[in-house]
């Protein structure tokens, strides 16, 4: 990354603070959305115990992934204002479904593990969660290839000012964008990825041997459309997105595509020979790469075409001030993410309850 | 409908949803490791079960919170990405500080939902008191960006209308930001410690469970009592700020129309925008100027003096305004009583009138909060940063923002519904204390 980064000012920062934040967003919360599409997808003779796995895993965590998303957010609108102003206009539409997957996925996560109702009401809370669970990945993916191919800065470029006539109509500047094959596959990549990191996390997250089989196969079934669907978007930004296909294919993103093959290759081998530990560090860096693939196409430009991390930078003494918050911030986040994850690092060893109730604090 | 009126509904709405699970997350935390910590202290069963029982509530009270907290940070930019593009690198500082508090919050209340047996006693009480800090600290970083819109500064304005010389800290340190801050702490621990405190007193005056409910019934007044009785010192400190910033407010929440020196304090009334005057209150001579610059001759701007392009709904705010007074000064009364009944007897729980007056306004709190934030916000109409931007330059130019208004209505409609059936199981669930 050091030849991206030649010459970084407060603004490269920044923006890596975004990619780094959407990151760790991907492999956390993501993953808590993944194991909601597990939930959806529970089958066999272990589904109660497959859906309490998944409850117990990202039942004291959930929240606290939640909030890279958040941090994301917010460092945009302060480091990126105008980015994040046009994000708000022509992605309306996606990111109010994203929201309402966000809120009923959260809500009916609680109510389904704190609520007094009986096991008929659980279940329809399962349901709720485990669809929501689908709609936020799908949405967060059509939004980021809507980005990266350059149709919400497009739109952008076409909003009418105040009061003007004739003005494009509204599909063409709100929904058109991201309502189109190559954003949709991205979508799908989205929650292809989700899927497969849940299922390497909750393979690795038991020890019942049966239960680590299930979500084996989940995992391996779930890189095989990961591959699939890259592939269909691939092809599909031929056309919509030349520029993203041209990138991929010449330059540093090459080296990296050999880098996610790779670790492609090394999770779903680590997964066939049961090495669960592995196979979540392959998973990771696997995903890590395809998200630091689009930043490589797209850099320097932010919002193509339209803004790049430059021209739509805050100025300096916000983003000054943004760094100093964010390295202090780190210094009391860190540590406690790490408390976090340790304290509750194997669900498993106090099993799980039959009726996959996730609720703690009883005796 | 037009889409600005939708635009505005929709914020409304779901910041008058948010804000009252905003101030169950930053009181609720305190009242639940209280409990946690005299059960420690005792022994005594009964605070265990509260204690679990209080935590249970929290966990369902605050994730809808924090979804709904999110959504708020992403209206910001789907419905007014102008204000966003300009207020951005200025507010963005405290947003950004809030967001490592919420980080704060989250972990360590899932160290203490999920660590009752995985963590050392010392560490829960520790976590669940790092959850009540970060979401005090939350409630500061988000209230200083609601005070630089009622009282900007830190910048200068560029010919072409954007900000130049931008100071960030300076604008957290906007003239409305201590009063706003500290009347809003006071409502949360107020209006959620009163109405833990007013459950319980139902319970109790129905007869369940009383050793429990009688713990929590204490420990509930012992954070919403002074916390009630502060709050209208607290709302004094406001008034005089909004008078000497945002004069337009003021007199929009009097129903002032004409300029005077020695105006009159307004009880109840309708002020009537067609004929710019307000009827039927009951006026107590020279109050306003007595209570809002602590001279009973002061001079109060009317709002006939303003261009009506200027003005903000008036009937709306100043009802709104008198309901909050109302609802608080009650508050104060009761949580008063309960005080004097405590040093008298040091039994609160044995005197049904007071244990009826704590059922009753129980809601108050919350009541109270959403008409003040109708007083603060639809006062300082039709300006989204005061003098600055107007809120219909702020909107997205995206028609039809009435659908994702009525979806989201729908949407909170729904969760609210849910969300105080499972509270209302929550309290009757009688397992033994």
């Amino acid at each position: 990354m050091s030849a991206l980064l030649a010459g970084a000012g407060l603004q490269e920062l920044a923006a890596l603070v975004l990619v780094v934040g959407l990151n760790a967003y991907v492999l956390t919360g993501g993953a808590d959305f993944g194991g909601g599409v597990w939930d959806l997808l529970a089958w066999g003779p272990r589904r109660a115990a497959q859906r309490a796995l998944i409850a117990r895993s990202i039942g004291p965590i959930w929240e606290a992934n939640h909030v890279w998303l958040v941090l994301v957010v917010v460092v945009l609108f302060t480091a990126f204002p105008a980015v994040f102003a046009t994000l708000g206009i022509v992605l309306h539409v996606p990111l109010s479904l994203m929201l309402l997957g966000i809120v009923l996925r959260g809500s009916s996560f609680v109510f389904r593990s704190y609520g007094t109702s009986g096991g008929a009401g659980r279940a329809r809370w399962g349901r709720v969660f485990a669809i929501s669970s689908v709609i936020t990945p799908l949405m967060l993916g059509i939004c980021v290839g809507a980005i990266a191919s350059g149709a919400v800065g497009a739109a952008a470029q076409r909003l009418p000012a105040r009061g003007s006539v004739p003005a494009p109509s509204f599909r063409e500047l709100f929904v058109d964008p991201w309502l189109a094959p190559f954003p949709v596959a991205v979508g799908a990549m989205a929650l292809a990825m989700f899927a497969f990191l849940a299922a390497v996390y909750l393979a690795a997250a038991t020890r019942d041997e049966k239960l680590r089989g299930d979500f084996r196969r989940r995992a391996i079934g779930a890189n095989v459309a990961l591959f699939v669907v890259s592939f269909a978007a691939l092809w599909l930004a031929g056309s919509e997105a030349p520029e993203v296909r041209h990138a991929l294919m010449h330059g540093p993103a090459v080296a990296l595509q050999g880098a996610i093959a790779i670790a492609a290759v090394s999770s779903l081998g680590a997964l066939a020979a049961r090495r669960h530990p592995l196979a979540r560090a392959a998973a990771a860096a696997q995903v890590t790469l395809i998200l630091w693939g689009w930043v490589v196409v797209q850099y320097p430009m932010l919002l193509p075409p339209l803004h790049t991390v430059r021209s739509a930078a805050a100025p300096e003494v916000t983003l000054r001030l943004l760094a100093l918050a964010l390295g202090g911030g780190a210094v009391v986040l860190l540590p406690s993410l790490a408390y976090l994850y340790r304290t509750f690092a194997r669900v498993e060893e106090r099993g799980v309850d039959a009726a996959g109730r996730g609720a703690p604090g009883g005796p | 409908m037009n889409d600005l009126l939708a635009a505005r509904t929709q914020m409304a709405l779901s910041l008058g949803f948010h804000i009252v699970f905003a101030e169950i997350g930053i009181a609720m935390p305190l009242l639940m490791v209280l409990a946690e910590w005299r059960w420690r202290r005792t022994g005594d069963p009964a605070l265990r079960e509260l204690a679990h029982r209080w935590a249970k509530g929290t966990a369902i009270l605050f994730a809808v919170g924090a979804v709904s907290g999110t959504v708020l940070s992403f209206e910001l930019g789907l419905l007014w990405p102008g204000f966003m593009r300009l207020a951005g690198p200025l507010i963005g500082m405290p947003f950004s500080l809030e967001g490592f508090a919420f980080f704060l919050e989250a972990i360590f209340l899932g160290v203490y939902l999920y660590g009752w047996e995985r963590v050392s006693p010392r560490m829960h009480l520790g976590a669940g008191l790092i959850v009540a800090a970060s979401g005090a600290t939350s409630a500061v970083f988000v209230v200083m960006v609601n005070a630089w819109m009622n009282t900007p500064v830190g910048y200068r304005l560029a010919a072409n209308g954007a900000l130049a010389d931008i100071d960030p800290l300076l604008a957290m340190r906007s003239p409305a930001a201590f009063q706003q801050i500290l009347h809003m702490l006071l409502a949360s621990y107020a209006a959620t410690g009163l109405a833990v405190a007013g459950v319980h007193a139902l319970m109790l005056l129905r007869g369940r469970g009383s050793a429990l409910h009688r713990h929590a019934l204490t420990i509930a007044l012992v954070i919403g009592a002074p916390a009630a009785v502060l709050q209208p010192l607290s709302g004094d400190i406001s008034a005089r700020v909004v008078a000497t910033t945002q004069p337009v407010k003021l007199a929009a929440l009097e129903g002032q129309w004409e300029t005077v020196r020695g105006a009159p304090l307004r009880v109840g009334g309708w002020p009537d925008a067609a004929r710019e005057e307000t009827r039927w209150a009951l006026e107590i001579p020279h109050g306003l100027s007595l209570l809002a610059y602590h001279d009973p001759d002061a001079r109060v701007q009317g709002l006939r003096d303003v261009a009506r392009a200027d003005r903000p709904p008036v009937a709306v705010v100043h009802l709104a305004f008198q309901v909050m007074v109302a609802l608080g000064s009650a508050m104060a009364l009761v949580a008063l009583a309960a005080g004097w009944a405590a040093l008298r007897r040091g039994q609160v729980h044995e005197r049904r009138w007071l244990l009826l007056a704590l059922a009753v306004v129980a809601p108050f709190g919350y009541l109270a909060t959403e008409a003040g934030w109708i007083v603060t916000e639809v006062g300082r109409q039709p300006w989204v940063v005061q003098g600055l931007m107007r809120t219909e330059d702020a909107v997205t130019p995206m028609p039809g923002l009435i659908v994702p208004m009525l979806l989201f209505t729908l949407l909170y409609l729904f969760l609210g519904a849910i969300v105080v059936a499972l509270m209302t199981s929550l309290v009757r669930e009688t397992r033994p204390a």
